[in-house]
């Protein structure tokens, strides 16, 4: 009894992000994933706020719970003071906890982020760096980035004395004391652990659909993949 | 809309003596944007600021986009606040809105519960032996830019004027939504009257433009940007803004959070060479971080500025202000130094100044 619920109280953005809601859509009126995607946050708090263990669970392994842009609008409008942005990201977490993210095309797109992102923070101190926002996967970002990304020594050292070297500035080289405690910091509080969590159920994911996690194959599919399905008529 | 009503929401802003906190997104993009705020702080202000090469990131996009544990973040974000101890500030100016909204909501989650505050502790000491007390003040770049709005004007070479019929230029702002929707009373006018970017438009001899979707998010989105997937989302989000704003003609759009000026420069270009559709009257409209502004007004070379490092073309606005640049070297490297062009493209950023 209460499982899931008792675990997502575990979480404290969750405590403060559900008061009581009475379901009525002001959240969804102003959410800008709302207007894109199949998605409704007022249902989804309506949901977790039943406490319904089933339905919960089936959040946690949905394709919905992935959508939110946790840009917050919700927040300042919400007439009960809920955050249903807070609310995903704790479902979120516990879906990455209970191994459920697998389940759902959106939610394996993790391992994607945590390839990058992830591995930046703890090789680099940074979330992103020039040479990682690639062209070819970055197609968006134009032919002025192109040239930048071509040429990042030249074009980084005319603001900066430090460009990928020691000492103070703009994208300056982190020094490994201060990545070394970074990376502690993340084996102390859980956060090495959670990586390891999406890295072995996405090797599962990959299994099950013939692939291997660590190939570029599957790599591709999660940066790319896309059943349609997702999107509001 | 009540003009007055943002004065309900004012927030205390240090005066002097910051501790510098970098951001991952404008260092890629905007490098010469963090860069114009030293300059302009030291030597335009007199302030001391401290830029230590010793912080991080805060973890922010990992944290947002959920790969990241909330108690990772806290320990993470009490380390920056152990650097700032370390180096005798107490005064926190962080570049990003991400930061700027994460460090306020570990503030107020350790208000409410204290045993994460003491846990956050404990784990840092564990990792690190580093202590820390909390900041005194936490204020965004860009509300220290606004408390400082009158003396930059006071100094500046050019006001937010067309130089050639005298009219007042008109922005529309775009305020990164961490900056004041996850807290309203830490941004300056709040969630719903934010004054911080508006405040230096006025200030400097501009005139804001209301557009229906002013609070709309840009699209960043976190994973909807970072998985390409996801992307339609983000784009999706900057071309309703578009579409608002454009019909108001605006001059410029202006920015304080490091994603949304990438966005919504680089979405104009997406959609130009997606749909043929180009917003504004010259190539697109010009898309500015609050440094970049200040920049131009107090007279720093725009390229100096990074403003070559933007997909849409300035040169529309530099002409209208009547800056004094020069054309050819927009893409030169260091001490002139000749490092080849961007490719020509529908939303060239090639835009040749009409002499
Ligand atoms: S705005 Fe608040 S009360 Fe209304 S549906 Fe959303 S969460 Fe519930
Ligand atoms: S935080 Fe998520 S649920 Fe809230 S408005 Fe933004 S996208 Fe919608």
């Amino acid at each position: 009894m209460g499982k899931y619920y008792e675990r997502l109280k575990e979480d404290v953005r969750f405590i403060e992000a559900l008061n009581s809601c009475m379901n009525c859509g002001v959240c969804t009126a102003v959410c800008p994933a709302a207007e894109f995607y199949n998605y409704d946050p007022r249902q989804i708090v309506s949901t977790v706020q039943t406490r319904n263990e089933e339905a919960i669970e089936s959040l946690l392994k949905s394709e919905t719970i992935w959508y939110c842009g946790e840009c917050m609008s919700c927040k300042p409008r919400c007439p009960r003071g809920n955050t249903p942005g807070g609310v995903i990201q704790a479902l979120r977490t516990l879906s990455q906890k209970e191994g459920f993210f697998i389940e759902s095309e959106k939610g394996r797109q993790q391992l994607a982020v945590k390839r990058t992102i992830g591995e930046n923070i703890l090789n680099t101190g940074y979330c992103i760096i020039p040479k990682t926002v690639a062209p070819d996967m970055h197609p968006e970002q134009g032919a002025v980035w192109e040239w930048i990304w071509e040429h990042d020594q030249d074009i980084f050292e005319c603001f900066t004395e430090n460009y990928r070297q020691a000492g103070a500035g703009a994208m300056r080289r982190i020094n490994e004391d201060c990545l070394d405690e970074v990376r502690r910091i993340f084996d102390v509080t859980g956060g090495t652990a959670f990586f390891e969590q999406i890295e072995r159920q996405s090797e599962e994911a990959a299994r099950q659909m013939g692939m291997d996690s660590h190939s570029d194959q599957y790599i591709g599919e999660l940066f790319t993949a896309n059943n349609g399905e997702h999107f509001r008529e | 809309m009540k003009k007055g009503n943002w004065l309900e929401y004012q927030k205390e802003i240090a005066d002097d003596r910051y501790y510098y906190v970098r951001s991952c997104i404008r260092q890629n993009f905007f490098p010469g944007s963090e860069a114009a705020f030293l300059d302009i702080m030291r030597n335009v202000l007199g302030k001391d600021v401290c830029d230590d090469p010793n912080h991080t990131s805060c973890t922010g996009i990992g944290y947002h986009s959920d790969i990241v544990p909330v108690e990772t973040t806290m320990t993470v974000v009490a380390r920056q606040f152990a650097m700032m101890t370390a180096a005798g500030y107490e005064n926190l100016a962080p570049s990003c809105i991400t930061s700027f909204g994460l460090y306020q909501e570990i503030l107020d989650m350790w208000h409410h519960f204290p045993d994460m505050e003491a846990k956050a502790r404990e784990m840092l000491y564990k990792a690190t032996g580093r202590e820390f007390d909390k900041p005194k003040n936490v204020a965004h770049a860009s509300d220290i830019i606004f408390h400082h709005r009158e003396e930059i004007a006071r100094q500046a070479k050019y006001r937010l004027v067309d130089a050639v019929t005298g009219k007042s230029l008109r922005g529309v702002e775009h305020i990164g939504c961490h900056y004041a929707k996850v807290f309203p009373d830490k941004g300056v006018g709040g969630a719903e009257f934010p004054y911080v970017l508006a405040g230096m438009i006025e200030s400097w001899g501009g005139t804001v433009v209301d557009y229906p979707e002013r609070r709309h998010c840009c699209g960043f989105g976190f994973r909807n940007y970072l998985v390409m997937a996801n992307r339609g989302y983000s784009i999706a989000n900057s071309k309703k803004k578009f579409e608002s704003m454009a019909p108001f003609k605006p001059d410029f759009i202006l920015t304080n959070c490091p994603g949304c000026p990438m966005f919504l420069d680089r979405w104009q270009y997406a959609i130009s060479e997606m749909e043929g559709v180009t917003y504004g009257e010259k190539g697109g409209i010009p898309v500015l971080t609050y440094e970049e502004l200040a920049g131009l007004v107090l007279g720093r070379d725009p390229w100096k500025l990074g403003l070559q490092m933007h997909q849409v073309p300035v040169e529309p606005l530099l002409d209208k202000l009547g800056v004094d640049y020069d054309p050819g070297a927009k893409y030169l490297g260091k001490d002139g130094k000749y490092i080849g062009k961007p490719a020509d493209t529908m939303l060239s950023n090639c835009y040749c100044s009409p002499m």
